[in-house]
């Protein structure tokens, strides 16, 4: 089928198969390698985008839900200040260590941010429960977005 | 530039990272790259009758034992491991074939369509029954001092047993790697700990020498040991079929089947007869490891070899005797794994000492600080305690951070508060080190200096720390200190990144060359220093017959768990977790608390949620549906301190670090469970129905 749809703020109109995974289009056919597989069954967000502001895992989308949606990926955020506040944020606080997780942690820390740009501790844990970490032991990603809002104050 | 070495700097690849510009090898496109998947085992044991094909389509080929042109086997510490099961088939998972081609849809439609026939034979499926049977990979044996008699007159004589279940790695980028033909050479590309490992596989299977055998490290989205030996079995056969194909391939795991395939942690089974003296301290001590090896051996004797010598943890028994086994079952392959076998017989050691305590009618922390060693004993191995032993400064610190005394006394009904006490030894077991004699170059090219070093990064901040080392030493901005990629082609081999050896061994020899750079620096002039390491002379070690200083030094640690048991399902709430390490100097204070947090964590999904059975041969938990790692939520707020206790052989003073933080979490947790529920504990994973059987038979 042919699917309509905003990608990282570009109009994009492919022809699929719509039970493909969002996943693998934005892999193998956009080459937006943020997006990580970990699972490819929806557990370790890895594989987490935007869609329409909130946090999705893209292994669980087919191709047919993505019509006329507004999918985001990293690159499509790398540019804007909000980025690069988390960036530093999660250098400065160690968020990071095999980084395979990290793109979608971001995506989380962004769509939380976006809804809630004071999160207390809970609502950090709540907003990145579905993403796993198997490095940090999590404490130093909960101050990587801690900072980042306290940082980012007027952004979001 | 940091003013003191501990003073935390940001990681050198976070940016890369976090922006998703880091190329994993699952990122990385070869020109006519062809996939890979594997058929696999779908018996425990049997023979192989014959394999049924549907048509092979044009482009799409079938790559079996035949198709290696070397030896069928997989090169490790034994290497008993097929790279294509060649007629028999050992564990359920284990590889027959590879199906090769362009897309992969199709690959797996070839692959459903495949029909083995086996004769099945009757399976050895857990390591009672291996027990029973004699089915023996390894049986190793060390004692110190006079145990017969210490028993002969012992004023009490206590028998105890402990268990410990299988943990699978769960490194979030899953097990990946290409092979490219070209030039009449192989590279290969992908996730891995230790590249001249593949280059030495690759030589066995290929019949090749190894100036035709690139290995080269991508970026590593995480390991803790399953990416050390394992990688070697994919290389090996992604490469025969790059020979055979013509085409690069590319096997990229599917998490389902990375965990089917891939090593795991052993479960073990520890058993104790201990003697008491008329004090009520433990005079002699006999120990009984058993791990379930899996199928085949592998590197498990080397996994062994390290849980027996460090049973003893932190205590000097003045009679010991310990015999360690590897037992074979028709289960996955365990291998290496954080820790590598220490943390099941510390875990085992500590609640031991816990549960004797109480039997005893005494105070755990107490009972255990009688025991100590101290430097200047013998340790187990009859070698020598060569460091510094801060355990009681660390014990100090600990339990003033956590206020331990206070509550162990006064806590509410449902709460309980537990410590361990832990060791790890550092670097390679024996003279490991000597046998690997680890080179590293440093290169000053202009104002720059280079790093030729073959450890890689997997997550844990190798880059970041030994690049350190070289900036602080030569007193230059990090950006003028250049990594080089790892290569086999391009580097020395300054050893496999593992056994927490990376700073403390290969950051040494850094340190070393680089203070003999500075001395010789001048402006222009380029000049290249390599170092190769050997033990200091004063460690004694004889292989043969287990004595001797079985580490080089020791790092120390504590962990307080502070815990609340749910009366009515006997689920845990781990409230607070309290850490003190003496890892010598610490060399990034944010990247060391970030391997601290990270190993505690993982070892408190070892001790609560990570179960992982078998039945029948098969994996229960197959999937991160099943197989649950711990979640943001499940995590206990951490303080993590350090005492200083500078090593003379190490950087800075540094010591080894990654695995250590494994070691404590389990028995501490168990030990709170215990105080909690005031019961005695055996066992982990400490699911709610082991609890209640627990309580059950207290009563």
């Amino acid at each position: 089928m042919k699917i309509e749809f905003e990608i990282n703020n570009t109009q994009k109109i492919l022809e699929v198969d719509p039970a493909r995974r969002l996943l693998d289009i934005l892999r193998e056919d956009l080459d937006l390698t943020s997006v990580k597989e970990g699972c490819g069954q929806g557990e370790c967000g890895a594989c987490m985008v935007l869609m329409d502001d909130k946090a999705v895992n893209s292994c669980l989308i087919p191709a047919g839900n993505v019509h006329g949606k507004n999918i985001t990926t990293v690159e499509g955020l790398r540019s804007t200040e909000q980025y690069k506040t988390i960036e530093q944020a999660f250098l400065d606080a160690g968020s990071v260590q095999c980084g395979f997780c990290t793109p979608g942690m971001v995506i989380s820390a962004e769509a939380l941010l976006r809804k809630n740009p004071d999160p207390d501790e809970d609502e950090i844990k709540e907003a990145l429960e579905g993403n796993l970490c198997r490095c940090t032991g999590y404490n130093m990603i909960i101050e990587g977005v801690k900072l980042a809002a306290e940082r980012g104050q007027g952004l979001w | 530039m940091a003013k003191k070495i501990s003073d935390s700097i940001n990681r050198v690849d976070g940016s890369d990272k976090i922006s998703g510009r880091a190329k994993y090898i699952s990122d990385v496109y070869f020109k006519n790259q062809y996939y890979a998947r594997t058929l696999r085992s779908e018996i425990a044991k049997g023979r192989i009758l014959s394999i049924d094909f549907p048509e092979i389509p044009e482009n799409y080929f079938v790559i079996d034992k035949d198709d290696i042109p070397g030896l069928n086997q997989m090169r490790t510490v034994i290497s008993d491991n097929p790279i294509f099961a060649d007629n028999e088939v050992n564990y359920i998972g284990q590889p027959i074939l590879l199906v090769v081609g362009p897309d992969r849809e199709i690959i797996a439609e070839i692959i459903d369509q495949i029909e083995v026939t086996y004769q099945k034979e009757k399976p050895i499926l857990t390591l009672e029954e291996a027990e029973q049977k004699a089915s023996l990979f390894s049986d190793f044996d060390y004692s110190k001092g006079d145990v017969e008699n210490a028993f002969n007159n012992a004023s009490q004589i206590i028998t105890d047993q402990y268990e410990t279940g299988f943990q699978e790695h769960i490194y979030i980028e899953p097990q990946g790697i290409t092979a490219v033909h070209r030039d009449n050479k192989m590279f290969v590309f992908g996730s891995m700990q230790c590249p001249f490992y593949i280059q030495g596989a690759l030589e066995d299977v290929l019949c090749w020498p190894e100036d035709r055998l690139r290995v080269i490290h991508t970026t590593t989205g995480g390991a803790f040991g399953g990416k050390e030996e394992f990688p070697s079995m994919i290389a090996c056969q992604a490469a025969v079929a790059a020979l055979k194909t013509g085409h690069p391939v590319k096997i990229i795991y599917d998490r389902d089947e990375d965990i089917i395939a891939s090593t795991k942690r052993h479960p073990s089974l520890v058993k104790y007869k201990a003697a008491l003296d008329k004090n009520n301290k433990v005079s002699a001590l006999e120990i009984n490891v058993k791990f379930n090896a899996g199928a085949y051996s592998g590197i498990s004797p080397v996994v062994l070899e390290r849980g027996i010598f460090s049973a003893a943890n932190v205590y000097n028994f003045p009679n010991v005797k310990v015999n360690g086994k590897n037992y074979q079952t028709n289960s996955v392959p365990c291998g290496a794994f954080r820790g590598f076998g220490a943390p099941q017989t510390i875990f085992s050691m500590e609640m031991f000492m816990h549960n004797l305590a109480r039997k005893l009618g005494q105070d755990p922390l107490k009972f255990k600080k009688k025991h100590l060693i101290k430097r200047g004993d013998t340790t187990s191995t009859g070698g020598t305690m060569h460091g510094q032993v801060k355990m009681p400064e660390i014990i100090e610190k600990i339990t003033k951070m956590s206020n331990y005394e206070e509550k162990f006394n006064n806590l509410s009904e449902n709460r309980g508060i537990g410590i361990s006490l832990f060791i790890h030894g550092c670097g390679f077991t024996g003279d490991g080190e000597n046998n690997i004699k680890g080179k590293i170059t440093l290169e000053k090219k202009g104002e720059q200096a280079i790093v030729k070093v073959s450890s890689t990064d997997m997550g844990q901040g190798a880059e970041t720390s030994l690049r350190k080392i070289v900036s602080y030493t030569l007193e230059i901005p990090m950006e003028k200190v250049i990594y080089k990629k790892v290569d086999t082609g391009k580097v020395p081999d300054s050893g496999p990144t593992v056994a927490s050896r990376t700073v403390m061994i290969v950051g040494g020899l850094l340190r070393s060359a680089a203070l003999e750079m500075k001395e010789k620096w001048k402006q222009k002039q380029s000049m290249e220093i390599s170092k190769i390491y050997a033990h200091p002379d004063y460690l004694k070690w004889d292989n043969d017959t287990y004595q001797g200083d079985a580490y080089p030094i020791y790092s120390f640690g504590a962990n307080v768990v502070e815990v609340e048991v749910d009366p009515i399902t006997l689920e845990l709430d781990i409230q607070n977790l309290y850490a003190v390490y003496d890892v010598g100097t610490v060399i990034d204070e944010k990247g060391l608390r970030g391997q601290m947090e990270g190993g505690i964590v993982q070892g408190l999904g070892w001790a609560t949620t990570e179960v992982m059975e078998t039945n029948q041969g098969q994996l229960m938990q197959s999937s991160m549906t099943d197989y649950k790692i711990p979640t943001i939520k499940d995590v206990p707020e951490i303080e993590c301190d350090f005492v200083t206790n500078p090593y003379e052989f190490g950087p800075f003073g540094a010591k080894c670090a990654g695995e250590l933080p494994f070691n404590g979490p389990a028995p501490a947790l168990a030990a709170a469970v215990s105080h909690a529920l005031s019961v005695p504990i055996k066992k982990i994973p400490l699911r709610p129905e082991n609890l209640l059987k627990e309580i059950k038979n207290e009563n």
